[in-house]
């Protein structure tokens, strides 16, 4: 490639920049997107059990009862909540509480006396991300509440059983919501951003212009990926450190310049992902309908939201094809785990391998699906 | 009534420049009046205020004795006015058929269904397109489609017909017939008052009454003999010219000298058989022609005939189906960045930026076509003074008038000094004056520095300065030879003339010369409610558009149904086959006891042993592992001894998800492997705990991902897909320009985003059932509570969010910005905060107060509550309320954003 050419993509390039920064609509759209949306979501949706809503129907009022509600403590559990036993169905059916602890009459004097009484503990199933983590909590918490009251009642254990969580030993959510949040704004931006600049420049005309100048759909392509790609590796960058690194708090274990690096290879796939999908659709409308799904898809089965080895094979196999799979595991590996480039370089190639398959299809399709409609 | 429209006082602003500066005019009743005036001059403004399009900054505005600035008068009077918008039919929907079209127009003005027949038999009778109804508006010609126009404006019998440059673009043949058609139509109502602007001043010369207009003012009015004879011009050109203050009117004939005669080389450019097929339609066929160095070559021909194409292919942008053209005797290579450096092309709508400069235009297209630096500085300083750009060099095109737009993409043509020029049209829209400067430059570029021009043009008098001309229909080149030789070879005295007789010759179509028959005045109301049929025409028009659009229609169909169909299986929580490996230090009969409480666990899946510590974390880092069971040396020889020996479990914590569920997992298996210990050692069950615990999963009994993502997936595609239809609905019509039906007839806010939005809560609504069908067929998920609350709450559901689609659209200004507005702010809330993943009830803060104003939330509850706690009503009544509420003020805030009149 030469210099000259080299310099045109540059041109163009800036063109593109001029055009975004002429519409403040999007200027305050990505702004938004990389500031306040991600602090929301980082700190308002989370996956671990925090401030879990627990109802306590407790027919006991013993001693040990008090013991237990007290143990359900914040920022696990909200303050717990005294219903009858009545009231059960109801309160549940509402959604007013994830689970509902029913300790049993003479729950103490059957316990001291070694009938082994039971508590029920009632989950809203449907509230997956919390019922079994906070199911699994609240039985801890009454083990552990029994056997501090009766030191003699359990069997002493034979071993000691640690559980530690490495790169993120508190297990907290927010620092795992936060980059991912991070990693889907890029996505959604960088498909939008480029898919519909090429759409408004084919209605508007100007691409039928471009074209009878010296100017080649690749140099075109490439212009428009740099210059889309700048501004959000530049925003999704500022993002990590100031929100998500300063505001939230979250350790950054590995090389920030690896990440920027790796993110600057997955926006190049993305962005030629939007142009791939602007020229199969003949109008905005179609490509709004195209894109949406696919976003949707990309930010919800990358890993990024449930575990990628929960998903069933085909569909695992099939998400390879998106970029954001790798990306989102690529990113994890850095961000958290603090992997250096000899762990990561897999990830890399099949990113590169992929953002140069749509690249080269978007590429082929470009002229012949932007000049044939009359 | 003395006057049809009257202006007191008006001022129009753009910004800081004036558009109208205090115009005082009355234009009289019953007759044809026109609007001459440079570009610019603010004749549109003046017309769109009339219409009450466009809204009215300072001065009074009155139409048919009706003040235009109250809005009840201005329903009133909408009824009675007909408006045409500027712009070869931009008010028209090209998926539509020309009757479908004018029932469209019909239905606005609330006419039955046996009056529209009769009315659009009548009128397309009268305007010859009988023949044409059922072809969509897109595939008329540009001709035809000032004609369909007309039918349009003329559907509900207006007492007053404003026309904005009706006749711009369209070739002499259509033209005429054009304005035939008006006269008949005056004919039969006599009182009607007719107002149009012009750029054509021999048209401008039969109207009754003239206003001429400069600088945001009217210098002159009165009927056409009056404005010539005190000009003391021959003509009404002339008389337009001098009522110019001077600096506008360098005039004088324009004549292009002689051409040299270049005795060497070979042709500019040649075509030999140029044929271009669309499907089964021939656009050109068989086109040859040899154009010489240096030649002004006009292309003339109808409408529709095949022009644009033909330069296309000049171009290199399309490739021809057959045939060969040959620049400077070399064939044609797209691809050759060479040849494009040697050709300037100047498309017939304006395809420069509009979001950059003049002068970062001309400065971005010199640095592409690689002109070295040295000398872009002074070639676009030259450029910019050649072609009078100079005080508008800052400023943005789109904020200029056609003319000078126009003029930007000549210069931005000719900036890299091409050896050919391809203008499509390059006049079409640009007033005398203008154009004639335009000319005087071509001819120095041909006559003086031997540029090829190759031009299509709809003005005969700019074809009369060409050197040759040809006249194209149907594709085909029917007559080809300068200008004298085609008027001495038809006999005829004008190329006008020669052009009608050519086509006619050809078979273009006469039109019917019946005069049209009386169908009796429909009653004309402009109800004060919200009127059912005017909301019906919006419904109506906007379902055929998404029928004419069949893959729109599957995006949103198949779309949600895939995406049902990806997650159903795909957002799991059930945590499952996790990879772990052991270090195990210890290697005895404990240590493989302990392990193999692990291996039988389908929670977890086993890799290959870890044999080092460094190993253990290299793996962990790399994800291979998510767990590694570290078990110490001498671990069984303490376990026996009742030493209490530590093994450490290692969980990769960066999805902390995934790490809880693990955590669960791994204390419930070393219970087990207690419990198995103990029985070992006593020989009889006994528990480790001296109570029991016993879960109940309410609701989803198996603990079913499936059964509660199910229902959370269909709350998403409810919103994102109905949103993202309707968030197009309005800008587009903006963007194209149909808007302008909104404003000018008395359509209400409601009953305009009313109506475009019924059709789309038809396909959310269809778009529910099927979702609910594979919940229930594919997924087996149980529908536990009554379908009919669920219907009639997704009914409400998508009320709201194709409301919220209609929100965005009122007020972005983009498609673009729709879409990413929609997806923007309805992504983040409805995958984060809806109870998808994760309950409304343990949201906090911010993210919580984004989920409750936003619908999403609130129906989540209703579709899980209905399909796995088997809710009713009783129970979810608030909920509708709310949603309810939701879609009231979604549709409120957009009849409040939405504006009626333009700025």
């Amino acid at each position: 490639m030469t210099l000259d050419r080299l310099f045109k993509i540059f041109l163009l390039g800036v063109k593109e920049l001029r055009s975004l920064w002429a519409d403040p609509v999007l200027i305050v759209l990505i702004v938004y997107t990389f500031t306040f949306a991600i602090y929301a979501v980082a700190t308002g949706a989370n996956f671990e059990v925090e401030n879990a809503a627990v109802a306590v129907v407790d027919e006991d009022r013993s001693m040990i009862s008090a013991r237990l509600r007290d143990a359900l403590i914040e920022p696990f559990f909200k303050r717990p909540v005294l219903v009858n036993a009545n009231e059960i169905d109801e309160v549940m059916d509402a959604g007013r509480f994830v689970f509902v602890i029913e300790i049993p009459p003479k729950f103490e004097r059957d316990l001291i006396a070694g009938r082994r009484p039971t508590v029920q503990i009632d989950v809203d199933a449907t509230a997956m991300s919390q019922a079994g983590n906070g199911a699994s909590y609240i039985q801890n918490i009454i083990t552990q509440e029994v056997a501090i009251a009766f030191p003699d009642s359990s069997s002493a254990q034979p071993l000691s059983l640690v559980v530690r969580a490495k790169f993120n030993p508190n297990l907290r959510s927010a620092w795992f919501t936060a980059v991912m949040q991070v990693i889907n704004n890029v996505t959604m931006l960088a498909v939008i951003l480029s898919g519909a600049a090429l759409i408004r420049e084919r209605e508007h005309g100007t691409i039928e212009h471009l074209l009878v100048m010296p100017v080649t759909p690749i140099e075109i392509m490439l212009a428009k990926i740099w210059a889309n790609g700048l501004v959000i590796v530049a925003a999704a960058t500022l993002s990590l450190i100031v929100v998500v690194e300063r505001l939230l708090g979250v350790p950054v274990a590995g090389s920030l310049a690896l990440f920027v690096a790796a993110t600057v290879l997955y926006q190049f796939s993305v962005t030629a992902l939007g142009i791939l999908v602007a020229t199969f659709s003949t109008s905005m409308a179609q490509f709004g309908l195209l894109v949406m799904p696919m976003l949707v898809m990309m930010n919800l089965l990358s890993g990024s939201t449930t575990p990628m080895e929960s998903m069933p094979g085909w569909l695992q196999n099939m998400m390879q094809m998106s970029p954001s799979t790798h990306f989102v595991a690529l990113s994890q590996a850095i961000l958290y785990r603090g992997a250096d480039i000899r762990i990561v370089w897999p990830e890399m190639v099949m990113l590169s391998g992929i953002a140069s398959l749509f690249f080269l299809i978007a590429a082929l399709r470009f002229r012949k699906s932007l000049l044939n409609d009359r | 009534m003395d006057a049809a429209i009257r202006f007191e006082g008006v001022v129009h602003r753009y910004g800081r420049t004036a558009a109208l500066d205090g115009i005082d005019l009355a234009i009289p009743p019953g007759c044809m009046a026109g609007l001459i005036g440079p570009d610019g001059v603010g004749k549109s403004t003046l017309l769109g205020l009339a219409a009450g399009v466009t809204a009215i900054q300072q001065g009074e505005v009155t139409a048919l004795a009706g003040d235009i600035a109250d809005p009840s008068v201005r329903r009133t009077v909408c009824a009675l006015v007909a408006y045409m918008p500027q712009g070869l039919g931009r008010n028209l929907y090209p998926t539509l058929s020309v009757a479908e079209n004018l029932h469209f127009f019909g239905m606005l003005f609330g006419q039955s269904s046996a009056e529209r027949k009769a009315r659009i038999d009548e009128l397309l009778e009268a305007t010859g397109l009988s023949d044409f109804s059922g072809r969509p508006v897109g595939k008329l010609s540009g001709g035809m489609k000032q004609k369909l126009g007309i039918c349009a404006a003329l559907i509900h019998d207006p007492d007053l017909l404003i026309l904005d440059e009706p006749t711009t673009g369209i070739d002499p043949l259509s033209r005429r017939q054009f304005w035939e058609l008006i006269a008949r139509m005056r004919r039969r109502r006599p009182a009607m008052s007719v107002v149009v602007a012009t750029a054509y001043m021999e048209e401008a010369e039969q109207f009754d009454w003239i206003a001429a207009m400069h600088g945001g003012r009217v210098i002159a009015t009165g009927s056409p003999a009056e404005l010539i004879r005190s000009s003391g011009q021959q003509s009404l050109e002339g008389a337009f010219t001098a009522l110019m203050p001077s600096a506008e009117s360098e005039r004088g004939q324009v004549v292009p000298p002689p051409q040299r005669v270049v005795s060497e080389s070979k042709p500019a450019i040649e075509a030999h058989g140029l044929t271009r097929r669309f499907g089964s339609f021939t656009a050109v066929d068989h086109v040859s022609f040899s154009i010489a160095k240096g030649e002004i070559f006009g292309f003339l021909g109808s409408n529709g005939s095949g022009k644009t194409t033909t330069m296309k292919m000049l171009t290199g942008l399309l490739p021809a189906s057959d045939g060969e053209v040959q620049l400077f005797g070399r064939p044609l290579d797209a691809r050759d960045i060479e040849t494009r450096k040697r050709v300037g092309y100047m498309s017939q709508s304006f395809s420069l930026y509009g979001e950059l400069t003049v002068r970062q235009n001309l400065l971005l297209h010199g640095q592409l076509f690689a002109i070295p630096s040295e000398r872009l500085e002074a070639r676009i300083r030259e450029t910019i003074d050649r072609f009078d750009l100079a005080a508008v060099a800052d400023e943005l095109p789109e904020s200029l008038p056609l003319g000078i737009r126009q003029r930007l993409q000549l210069a931005v043509a000719v900036l890299h000094r091409p050896d050919i020029l391809i203008l499509d049209e390059p006049t079409s829209g640009v007033d005398p004056i203008a154009r004639d400067r335009f000319w005087r430059l071509l001819i120095e570029l041909s006559r003086a520095d031997g540029v090829t021009i190759f031009l299509s043009t709809h003005f005969m008098n700019e074809a009369e300065r060409c050197d040759r001309v040809s006249l194209m229909h149907d594709g085909r080149v029917l007559a080809i030879g300068s200008p004298a030789e085609l008027k001495t070879k038809r006999g005829k005295s004008t190329l006008e003339e020669v052009f009608i007789d050519v086509l006619e010759g050809a078979g273009a179509r006469r039109q019917a010369d019946a005069e049209p028959m009386s169908v009796p005045a429909s009653a004309r109301s402009a109800s004060r409610s919200v009127d059912a049929r005017r909301m019906w025409a919006y419904s109506w028009r906007e379902t055929l558009e998404i029928i004419r659009d069949p893959a729109r229609l599957a995006f949103a169909f198949l779309g949600p149904v895939l995406l049902l169909l990806t997650f159903g299986y795909g957002i799991s929580f059930d945590v499952e086959h996790l990879p772990f490996a052991v270090f195990d230090q210890d290697q005895s009969a404990q240590s493989r006891q302990l392990i193999e409480s692990f291996q039988g666990s389908r929670y977890f899946t086993e890799q290959s042993a870890i044999a080092s510590a460094d190993e253990m974390e290299r793996r962990l880092k790399e994800g291979e592992l998510k767990i590694a069971i570290e078990v110490p040396s001498g671990f069984g020889k303490d376990l026996l001894r009742g030493m209490k020996p530590e093994v450490a479990v290692w969980l990769d914590g960066a999805m902390p998800f995934r790490a809880e569920t693990a955590r669960g997992y791994i204390s419930g298996l070393a219970l087990g492997y207690l419990n198995d210990a103990a029985m070992r050692k006593s020989g009889r069950d006994s528990p480790a705990y001296p109570f029991g615990i016993e879960e109940r999963f309410r609701y989803n009994q198996a603990f079913r991902s499936v059964n509660a993502i199910v229902p959370s997936v269909i709350v998403l595609m409810l919103v994102l897909i109905p949103a993202i239809m309707t968030a197009i609905g309005i800008v587009k019509e903006k963007e194209t320009g149909s808007i302008s039906n909104f404003q000018s007839t008395p359509v209400r806010k409601l009953e305009f985003l009313l109506g475009k939005q019924l059709p789309y809560v038809g396909i959310a609504f269809a778009s529910f059932l099927t979702l609910v069908m594979l919940a229930r067929v594919v997924f087996d998920v149980p529908l536990k509570g009554s379908f009919a609350m669920l219907a009639a709450a997704s009914l409400v559901y998508v009320v709201a969010t194709t409301g919220f689609g209609l929100l965005v659209s009122s007020f972005v200004r983009s498609q673009v910005a729709a879409i990413f507005a929609t997806a923007i702010i309805a992504m983040i809330p409805a995958v984060n905060f809806s109870g998808l993943l994760v309950p409304v009830s343990s949201l906090s803060g911010g993210g919580r107060l984004m989920g409750l104003s936003f619908p999403a939330a609130w129906y989540q509850p209703i579709s899980v509550g209905v399909f796995a706690k088997g809710l009713g009503f009783a129970e979810l009544w608030f909920n509708l309320a709310v949603l309810g509420a939701f879609g009231v003020a979604f549709i409120a805030a957009a009849a409040v954003t939405l504006r009626k009149q333009g700025a």
